[in-house]
């Protein structure tokens, strides 16, 4: 029964990248096209197969991953922190989220350069840079958990007479765990993203440099092979986290399936 | 009518609770609305006490006001005779919807309220009107599997409550109100949400459980059945502003039996009420 729901949902967009494939294939191959310019899906799957592209790959992956996982790990647990301090303190609620949203404005190709300039080239800066991509989506969502409980049980809650912390503890921040996990799949996304942004602005490794060697050197298909990891390497992220939430919220059961 | 003794006696007796000379308004649309005028009210130790009236005649207003969420424009609130106006945690409740807590199993939703009770009781120490549980957190626990297996919810102990039906998950919630340390249940409308043959059941469970194990409660109700079936003593408001119009002795035996329903004091009664709703006004009709 679940196997069957998962396949019918997940055949449609496997047979639409899949005629894609075929067509790009075809289009190449009869097109003659340059492999520079555009190479087929063939070619980069061939990629794979040369072993010191694939060691070069792995090496570059493992460190985006690292930096990956600090700033995310460090940007999630700055943006809990912040929630429940906005939320703690209505004065710093109303004075800093409406400037959270402002930083938002600044793009990473600003910030990127400010924080090499501060941090250097080692993976200080990357992390940072990282962290405050991922951070905002943590903050914005746990703060509308953290606020937003049902009105029946915080009536509960006040005439039985909790306090401020027990409201806290029992009510509000169960309560914005979904919205907390929500938060974190975004973050996840945008983590690995601005990871490889990161290191194409500056770096001696990882696959944002291995794309911006590659593509200086006019070796098309190992940015495709690259961008393929980066998916990957996405996508695996975003599994662990939608697994974490469904544990960490397994009570959260719409309409009586279990 | 035969007039009950013991009612008389409870003239001298300090109450439970007692709401007196309540007066509150909020302002809406730049408007003043008077929601409780003149209101007072007392229940007794051990007694079941019943607030009907119309809807939208301020019965939230007055048990939030007794809860200590709002305050009294004037009057006063008293528990065992002390001034207790605007304070939090004296008073056990259970609400119309179940409000059991949907990420704790029904065990850690009773014990929540138990654990919440206790931190109450002991912030406020041997001072006023807290009554400091010596239970450990293990003898809290064995209580609430112990009740939840009396209110036929053994074994769904560790479920989560949205797998429950909306009849066992009141049950949970008055369990929950029930094991609550503090001495008056406030009881708002509790069966109001569930479907007429559900709620009849629910009747009949919760006078046999409070029967054998008597507290003070105070239950707000729309139904008038509900009132006298339940009650020892009912007061009947008016619409807003509400004040007390009726003050009703019920003169049932106890333990009740669901038949009273069909006597003819019973049915007498229920007019009188429905008479008293419908006008909005009346004399002390006793």
């Amino acid at each position: 029964m679940m196997k069957k729901r998962w396949f019918q949902v997940g055949w449609p967009p496997v047979a639409v990248l899949f005629s894609f494939l075929v067509i790009w294939q075809l289009a190449v191959t009869w097109g003659h096209i340059e492999e520079f310019l555009l190479p087929s899906p063939l070619r980069i799957l061939e990629v794979f197969t040369q072993a010191d592209v694939r060691a070069r790959l792995w090496m570059h992956a493992a460190s985006t991953i690292r930096i990956t996982l600090l700033g995310l790990g460090s940007g999630i647990g700055l943006g809990i922190v912040l929630a429940v301090l906005l939320h703690v303190i209505p004065f710093l609620r109303s004075g800093i989220y409406p400037l959270l949203i402002l930083t938002q404005n600044v793009p990473i190709v600003a910030t990127g350069p400010l924080l090499i300039i501060w941090l250097g080239y080692g993976i200080a800066p990357k992390v940072v840079l990282i962290m405050l991509v991922c951070f905002f989506p943590v903050v914005v969502s746990t703060l509308t958990g953290l606020s937003q409980p049902d009105p029946q049980y915080l009536n509960y809650m006040q005439m039985i007479g909790a306090t401020k912390r027990q409201l806290l503890w029992k009510l509000e921040l169960p309560n914005a765990l979904p919205y907390l996990f929500s938060g974190m799949k975004l973050a996840a996304s945008y983590s690995v993203i601005t990871a490889v942004a990161a290191e194409w602005l500056g770096s001696k490794e990882g696959l944002g440099t291995y794309i911006k060697l590659s593509a200086n050197g006019f070796m098309t298909a190992q940015v495709f092979a690259t961008i393929v990891v980066i998916v990957a390497v996405s996508l695996g992220l975003f599994g662990i986290f939608a697994l974490l939430a469904k544990w960490a919220v397994r009570w959260n059961i719409k309409n009586g399936g279990r | 009518m035969v007039i009950n003794t013991t009612a008389l006696d409870r003239t001298q007796e300090i109450p439970k609770l007692e709401v007196s000379q309540i007066n509150k308004s909020f302002e809406r649309d730049r408007q003043r609305h008077t929601v409780l005028k003149n209101l007072s009210l007392a229940v007794h130790p051990g007694e079941f006490v019943s607030i009907i009236g119309p809807s939208g005649s301020g019965k939230s207003t007055l048990l939030q006001l007794i809860g200590g969420l709002l305050e009294p424009d004037s009057g006063e609130i008293r528990m065992d005779g002390s001034n207790v106006t605007g304070s939090k945690g004296l008073i056990s409740y259970m609400p119309q919807q179940p409000a059991l807590f949907p990420w704790y199993t029904l065990e850690q939703n009773v014990l929540m309220a138990l654990d919440i009770a206790e931190s109450n009781a002991k912030k406020r120490g041997s001072g006023m009107g807290g009554t400091p549980t010596t239970a450990s957190r293990e003898e809290r626990r064995e209580l609430a599997r112990t009740w939840l297996a009396r209110a036929g919810l053994g074994g769904y102990e560790d479920q989560y409550p949205q797998v429950l039906s909306g009849g066992m998950q009141q049950r949970a919630s008055f369990v929950r109100a029930m094991l609550s340390p503090q001495e008056l249940i406030c009881l708002d409308e509790p069966f109001g949400a569930l479907d007429a043959l559900t709620r009849l059941q629910m009747q009949q469970w919760l006078l046999s459980i409070w029967e054998e194990h008597r507290r003070s409660v105070l239950l707000v109700t729309h139904s008038i059945e509900e009132a006298i079936f339940l009650s020892d003593r009912i007061y009947v408001l008016s619409a807003a502003p509400a004040q007390t119009i009726a003050e009703f002795q019920v003169p049932f035996e106890r333990p009740r039996d669901e038949a009273i329903i069909n006597c003819e004091p019973f049915i007498r009664m229920k007019r009188d009420i429905y008479q008293l709703l419908q006008t909005g006004s009346g004399q002390h009709a006793r």
